[in-house]
């Protein structure tokens, strides 16, 4: 009986000193993959700060589209990374994240990145800007719209630096007509495609400066070229209405805005949003620089965009897949 | 097999017996509405969406049959090579001594344990642009065969074999002293004997190579209208939103797998019934 005692005492202390060692409670980081080892560094600086000293994190990674599902099916989550807006309003609309999550000072984009050419070493097709990429015989890699939501940022680069050029609507969505016809294979993915690029197909391959920065941090022969007109690439990270009810949840996302966070994320070869991390990288600043929003060039954003080019059925996209087919 | 052989005995209390054969019921027919009926039940649910019109028209997109077709075809054709390929390797493994055969046995099932993603990944190494022989059939339709013949290796091999393990070698060596030709013993014998089990291992393959993704998704490209195939199709739906949509091709898929399968299945019955007689 007295034992019973002494181990039911301790029981409770053990207990007792695992709530004490978790004091900071847990968090729920649900990301998409690209930005992995850039989270990892950013944990655990946070966790020997002050605010993150004993807050454990359970981290998921996967394709952006499939995360925001897996949340809106019930995943637990207090922190959504993401890699474009349209997947954070999934959440919005199924009421897990607040409609007012992009309200901080960075309107909730935490880094940036550009649409890039990455082409053979020394540039042998001499590739500099979007009309040569449908010139003649130039073969060019692109994931698959419809399977890759990263790959829109690339489509909507090459309407939206035609219009840039002083192109109307019409010519823009030619463009993207013809552009389609040197697209050889459209991989799942930008990974798989940077994949299948440096196994040696196509002459050039659109992808994020990240993307062609971890290429080259992976000795892949390439090179990249910035077009100089293209699409700044946003993404963002939103707090849920669970992560909203936990301080270190909080105080984790307001750190992802600190330099130390922020140069996480440039080492990875995203642009940080805070000046005072950029030091000592050159992000080279296309004059043509536009976001997805710019109404000048009738983008609108990604509600708007999103229903008139890649509507499954009857988008721009999906008409220049059945056409490219004949 | 012996241990099949106890397991098939039968105890002597015909009530235990009854009531054992009540449980193995029960238990079969709860596990299959967990494991495999529910989860059909809910893909047609999500299918039905916007009625049938929706369905339909969702199902019979243009690139969407294109798929369905480029699907199907190469699965027939897979599961073709796997009937006369898995056959012959059976044969070899059964009839032929040779150093190594028991590495090259379980060489067979590897293509199972190998996540599908790495064979595509491989296989894109191998014989894609930049590989090692010269040889560049990916982003093709025959690239796409290829990583499904990769896949399906086993079904038939593992099929044929134990059935030919147990053929009696009697029958063929009395057919040969009575005259007939090596061809007309394997004709006449040993193909009838083999035919069921050549046929379960041919549907087993089909169905598999029409579900097949990992392997499929990075060697074939994904460009519609020549090398994406279904499950590529349906995944892209899912990435874009329509889910009504990537259900309505998936149970379209799966009804005319269902009817290839029970087409199968009917033939073999058919011949193992003709057989006897």
């Amino acid at each position: 009986m007295k034992l019973m005692w002494i181990s039911l005492v301790g029981v409770l202390l053990l207990a007792a000193s695992a709530t004490g060692a978790s004091k900071g409670g847990s968090v729920d980081l649900v990301a998409y993959s690209t930005p992995k080892d850039a989270y990892g560094k950013i944990i655990s600086a946070f966790q020997k700060t002050g605010a993150g000293n004993g807050t454990s994190f359970n981290q998921s990674y996967g394709a952006s589209g499939d995360q925001a599902r897996a949340v809106a099916a019930g995943q637990p989550a207090d922190l959504v990374a993401l890699s474009l807006d349209p997947d954070v309003d999934t959440l919005v609309r199924k009421g897990l994240v607040p409609k007012n999550w992009a309200a901080n000072s960075h309107r909730g984009i935490v880094s940036d990145s550009v649409v890039v050419f990455v082409v053979r070493d020394g540039n042998p097709k001499h590739i500099k800007g979007w009309g040569d990429l449908v010139k003649p015989g130039i073969q060019v890699i692109t994931p698959n719209p419809f399977t890759s939501g990263g790959a829109r940022w690339n489509v909507m680069a090459g309407y939206g630096a035609q219009r840039r050029a002083g192109k109307t609507d019409k010519q823009a969505v030619a463009y993207l007509y013809k552009l389609f016809k040197h697209v050889p294979v459209q991989p799942d993915s930008a990974r798989a495609a940077l994949q299948i690029f440096a196994q040696g197909k196509g002459d050039v391959l659109l992808t994020y400066e990240n993307e062609a920065i971890y290429a080259e941090q992976k000795g892949v022969h390439t090179e990249y070229k910035t077009p100089k007109a293209t699409l700044l690439i946003e993404t963002p990270v939103a707090l849920t209405k669970s992560g909203l009810k936990k301080p270190a949840a909080k105080a984790f996302y307001k750190y992802l805005w600190s330099t130390t966070a922020q140069k996480a994320f440039a080492a990875q070869g995203y642009r940080p949003v805070v000046k005072a991390a950029a030091k000592g990288r050159k992000f080279y600043a296309p004059p043509g620089l536009f976001t997805i929003s710019s109404t000048k060039l009738g983008l609108n954003g990604w509600a708007k965009v999103n229903q008139r080019f890649f509507h499954p059925q009857n988008g721009i996209m999906a008409k220049i897949e059945r056409s490219i087919a004949h | 097999m012996p241990t099949s052989a106890a397991v098939l005995e039968r105890p002597p209390d015909a009530v235990l017996s009854r009531a054992g054969g009540a449980l193995a019921k029960g238990v079969a027919t709860g596990y299959l509405t967990i494991v495999v009926l529910l989860p059909l039940a809910a893909l047609v649910w999500s299918a039905r969406g916007g009625g049938l019109g929706s369905f339909w028209h969702q199902a019979t997109l243009p690139e969407s049959l294109a798929a369905l077709k480029l699907t199907l075809v190469l699965a027939a054709l897979c599961a073709l090579v796997n009937a006369v390929a898995g056959t012959a390797i059976a044969w070899v493994l059964v009839r032929d001594r040779f150093p190594g055969k028991g590495i090259v046995d379980a060489v067979i099932d590897l293509p199972f344990a190998l996540p599908t993603i790495v064979a595509g990944l491989t296989l894109l190494a191998l014989y894609g642009p930049g590989g090692p022989f010269g040889i560049d059939v990916a982003f093709t339709r025959l690239g796409v065969l290829f990583a499904l013949l990769f896949v399906t290796l086993p079904f038939v091999v593992r099929a044929v074999q134990p059935v030919l393990l147990e053929l009696d070698t009697e029958m063929e060596e009395a057919a040969a002293s009575l005259g007939a030709g090596a061809l007309g013993v394997f004709r006449r014998i040993v193909f009838p004997n083999l035919l069921p089990a050549i046929l379960s291992g041919v549907a087993l393959a089909f169905a598999r190579a029409v579900g097949e993704f990992g392997a499929v998704v990075l060697i074939s490209g994904n460009i519609p209208f020549r090398t994406e195939v279904s499950s590529v199709y349906i995944f892209g739906q899912l990435q874009s939103g329509n889910e009504q949509g990537a259900a309505a091709v998936s149970v379209l898929l799966l009804a005319i797998s269902l009817g290839v399968l029970l087409g199968i299945g009917a033939f073999r019955r058919w011949r193992t019934r003709h057989d006897s007689v």
